[in-house]
């Protein structure tokens, strides 16, 4: 990982390996809980619905969705796939955990994803950071919401 | 990923357009994994059918097609490709509703008549239409080492665990894929390493009943999650636990964590010994299952239960098998559901008409009950009207309902259940 302080923002980069190529860009949220996809979400709004997950009632539509992986029913890509066809997928993706689950989720999103880090994404992103996803060249560019180069002087 | 030949001529188009798309969604799927190559699979179960106003404008959108409903939901493919009669053996999974409760299930007429359209489009094309999570009760049994690919958790673990056949928990693209190429990517659980214990599971009680053995299940996923338990007692696991025990275990270890994969020594194919199980790892962590944890999980599961009143008893989560439908009309025979309550037990269509012919249903309906197939309500999110408090017999139902439908949950034995059914009233003592 390398920490670039520009002249406005701390910008970090992540190298990750390509799920789906693309290139997106979006405002980053992050959970340290996985997501279940049948029964966790609400494809027609993109909101994470499991009772007592902590994103709970909150959108993921056009984000970059950080979080560990996927859980629970076989349902996990249908219910992803719903949601790219309601317009509601997530921007990109970045995880740690590979399963089957959420390699065809990833797919038949056609969101950007990568994952196996050279660093932990879940440590270095943070809810409303805006990030870009170059998939293709397997790199995350941050840009930190709040953290302006002068507080690290 | 390293094609065959032959699968190079699926993926140039020597098969057909849908054949053609059907591989290149493999292709992304495996390189997604990382997996290095496909592997031959004869055997899928899979959710097929369309069953929700959604797939219906699509399909009307696209000139009412199932093909286009089939091109995009099961193959991931915008291109509305001509669908080929399947290649592979597949087995339809359950659905959202009993089409024949239409009424009960609150679906509309018009959603029944799409899916009616989507089952004979599906059969058509070689889909045996079993409606059912529990595939391996009803002429799918695959056997040891057989390579599959199948959806449904609970299903995957029996196929996994008990039968020793292969799969992954596959999704409703790849399971299309696979019906049309005989190919999955060979990842996961079609490798021996993947499929050896990770974690021992020591028994300190007796573990007999078919509740025993869920509240064993939620207590061994809860704390494994994801990874691969052995389970073994230093006596001996003592009476050999039966299909409705090892379905149920299952079920609530795949609810309460993701094992798609156990082994009990002695008793499952892969677990002759505990060494074999193991293989040369030292596990990576020893659990103690005794009465403290047994209480502890039945106090877990339990943990919506307040009110004693129950309206809704729900029986089949999995699906139950002809012995556990004998066994509820037995419990019931000659008594009546309680006027504030209904019983639903849900079990796969061939087996309700095998209890037709038993003289089960009758003795069932006799009571003011009803069987039902094809679905569950965690599944529709259907329930009685004014439904508050359900009682059940499975852990897996359990987890799911309090959160998807926001009931209470009282969980227990099959015997307690049909007490609450024809008293109203939650009797059941801790376990």
């Amino acid at each position: 990982m390398n920490a670039v302080v520009s002249e406005e923002n701390l910008v970090l980069t992540l190298r990750g390996r390509k799920v789906v190529g693309g290139i997106a860009e979006g405002e980053a949220l992050v959970t340290r809980e996985r997501i279940s996809g049948w029964g966790g979400i609400d494809p027609r709004t993109g909101t994470v619905i499991e009772t007592r997950h902590e994103l709970r009632g909150q959108s993921f539509a056009g984000k970059v969705l950080v979080f560990p992986g996927a859980k629970g029913s076989s349902g996990w890509s249908a219910m992803f796939h719903v949601a790219r066809l309601m317009g509601t997928a997530p921007a990109a993706m970045l995880f740690n955990e590979m399963t089957t689950k959420i390699a065809l989720g990833a797919v038949v999103t056609h969101a950007p994803s990568l994952t196996d880090f050279d660093r932990d994404p879940l440590d270095c992103i943070e809810t409303g950071d805006s990030v870009r996803v170059d998939a293709e060249r397997g790199i995350v560019e941050i840009t930190k919401k709040n953290k302006k180069s002068g507080d690290h002087a | 990923m390293h094609l065959s030949d032959e699968e190079k001529a699926m993926m140039d188009g020597q098969g057909g357009p849908a054949v053609q798309k059907a591989m290149d969604l493999l292709m992304r799927y495996g390189e997604a994994l990382g997996a290095e190559r496909l592997v031959e699979t004869h055997n899928v179960c899979a959710t097929i059918t369309s069953t929700t106003p959604f797939q219906r404008d699509f399909a009307l959108e696209r000139g009412g097609g199932m093909d286009a409903v089939f091109s995009e939901f099961s193959l991931d493919s915008q291109e509305v490709v001509t669908i080929p009669k399947f290649k592979t053996f597949t087995s339809h999974l359950q659905l959202g509703f009993d089409p024949g409760q239409p009424e009960r299930m609150g679906v509309s007429e018009a959603i029944v008549e799409f899916y009616a359209k989507s089952e004979r489009h599906a059969a058509g094309l070689g889909a045996q239409i079993m409606n059912t999570c529990t595939p391996y009760q009803v002429g799918n049994i695959p056997t040891r080492g057989e390579h599959c690919a199948w959806m449904e958790s609970s299903a995957v673990v029996y196929c996994n665990s008990v039968l020793g056949a292969r799969t992954n928990t596959e999704g409703r693209e790849s399971t299309g894929a696979a019906m049309l190429t005989g190919r999955i990517p060979y990842w996961g659980y079609h490798l021996d390493e993947n499929r050896l214990a990770t974690h021992v599971v020591e028994l300190d009680i007796e573990v007999e009943s078919v509740e025993d053995w869920g509240l064993l299940g939620y207590y061994m996923g809860d704390l494994v999650q994801e990874r691969v338990p052995v389970v073994r007692s230093r006596r001996g696991i003592g009476r050999v636990p039966n299909l409705p025990r090892l379905k149920h275990f299952g079920a609530a270890a795949s609810s309460s964590g993701g094992v798609e994969m156990y082994h009990i020594v002695g008793i499952t194919p892969e677990a002759l010994t505990l060494e074999q199980a193991l293989g040369d790892r030292a596990p990576v962590e020893v659990l103690r299952y005794g009465e403290a944890e047994r209480r502890a999980t039945y106090e877990k599961i339990n943990a919506t239960g307040r009110d004693a009143d129950i309206q809704y008893v729900m029986l089949g989560c999995p699906h139950y098998t002809i012995e556990q439908i004998w066994e509820a009309a037995q419990l019931i025979e000659g008594r009546k559901v309680h006027e504030n309550c209904e019983l639903w037990i849900f079990t796969p269509r061939a087996i309700k008409s095998l209890a037709d012919r038993n003289g089960y249903t009758k003795i069932i309906e006799d009571a003011g009950g009803i069987l039902m197939t094809d679905s569950c309500s965690a599944m529709s999110r259907a329930v009685p009207k004014g439904t508050k408090t359900v009682a059940l017999d499975s852990a897996k139902q359990a987890h799911y309902l309090p959160a998807i439908l926001g009931v209470q949950a009282w969980f227990g034995s099959t015997a307690q259940c049909i007490d609450a059914a024809c008293t109203g009233r939650w009797n059941g003592s801790h376990a």
